[in-house]
């Protein structure tokens, strides 16, 4: 491996580790939701998506039904649309290949791979830092779901307390990008308002109404900031 | 939770991941389509903070994870490590129910 390939590849196994610490946080969690330890590892597996996965959890534990968890969980999965579209230039395999490798399009793998100077270390980039991470997220979540279960009372030990936690923790990176701040304030309200009056989920959902005063914002302001886009 | 909900949330997971590589190839949807998708998961999130905060069964309450947000706040606000915050919050809230 030649030198300049080296830190990019210690990098991609240090994010690894920290997501796998996020791992044993989601495996705890959704245990204590009511996933079976199968269910939980499974979910890290095969959906493979952090903020979906805590949002089912989320959900479920404040006594939403089945649907209601679904819902906002597969709006936060969007996103990995984008991620993808943005990374079709440098994923370009056979079609095999690429099917295997969309699995890997997460927030974080997609980050390194637009942080590369150019499309070969781009890949490099957005190779290890998949795998790294879900290796590192799956071995989590099989430690977090065996201890969580042996843990007894999620309330008494306080840990639905974490599952608000975990979002603000994943929301507050992202708040920095113009209409952030807009969007989710009006995210925030349209929820709390809904609370009282609508079946759980359903006030998540149509928070994501707030995308239109935060898109809003940011246009109001993209004459000043034109030329850096 | 049933296996069936879960294996259809991966599905649509995996769908939505795959769209650009496998199905799209060179194509591009419009940029207002991207920016809106990508923004989603801004209020999403923020939602879910308000309501797993406040949110008691149809109602809003302020208890225990009050606090223990309140905490939880504070060390993402002084970057603290993710762990570190679930901790706290968790400990926060546990210590309140004693």
């Amino acid at each position: 491996m030649s030198a300049e390939r080296r830190p990019l590849t210690r990098r991609a196994a240090a994010i690894g580790g920290a997501t796998g610490v996020y791992g044993v946080s989601f495996g705890v969690l959704s245990v204590a939701a009511g996933l079976s330890v199968a269910q939980t590892c499974a979910m890290s597996l095969l959906v493979f998506t952090g903020a979906s996965q805590f949002a089912v959890g989320g959900v479920l534990s404040a006594g939403g039904s089945v649907s209601a968890a679904l819902a906002p969980a597969l709006l936060l999965a969007a996103r990995n649309g984008v991620y993808g579209l943005s990374l079709v230039p440098i994923l370009r395999g056979r079609l095999g290949r690429r099917a295997l490798e969309s699995q890997l399009i997460i927030d974080e793998s997609t980050a390194m791979a637009r942080a590369q100077p150019d499309p070969a270390s781009a890949r490099l980039a957005f190779l290890a830092t998949g795998i790294s991470v879900f290796i590192c997220w799956n071995l989590g979540t099989l430690l977090g779901a065996a201890a969580g279960s042996s843990l007894g009372d999620p309330r008494r030990l306080g840990l639905d307390a974490m599952f608000p936690a975990a979002f603000l923790a994943l929301l507050a990176p992202q708040l920095r990008r113009p209409g952030a701040p807009a969007a989710a304030l009006s995210g925030a309200a349209i929820a709390l308002m809904l609370v009282p009056l609508a079946p759980a989920g359903v006030p998540i959902l149509a928070a994501s109404l707030g995308v239109v005063p935060g898109l809003w914002w940011a246009h109001r302001r993209a004459p000043r900031e034109a030329p850096e886009t | 939770m049933t296996w069936a909900a879960l294996l259809g949330l991966a599905a649509a997971a995996y769908a939505m991941k795959a769209i650009g590589p496998v199905a799209l190839g060179r194509r591009q949807l419009p940029p207002a389509v991207l920016e809106t998708l990508g923004m989603l998961s801004i209020p999403l999130l923020a939602a879910l903070v308000a309501v797993q905060t406040f949110g008691g069964a149809n109602r809003l309450v302020v208890a225990a994870r009050v606090r223990a947000m309140a905490v939880a706040a504070v060390l993402v606000w002084r970057r603290a490590p993710f762990p570190v915050v679930l901790a706290a919050a968790a400990v926060t809230a546990a210590l309140l129910r004693l």
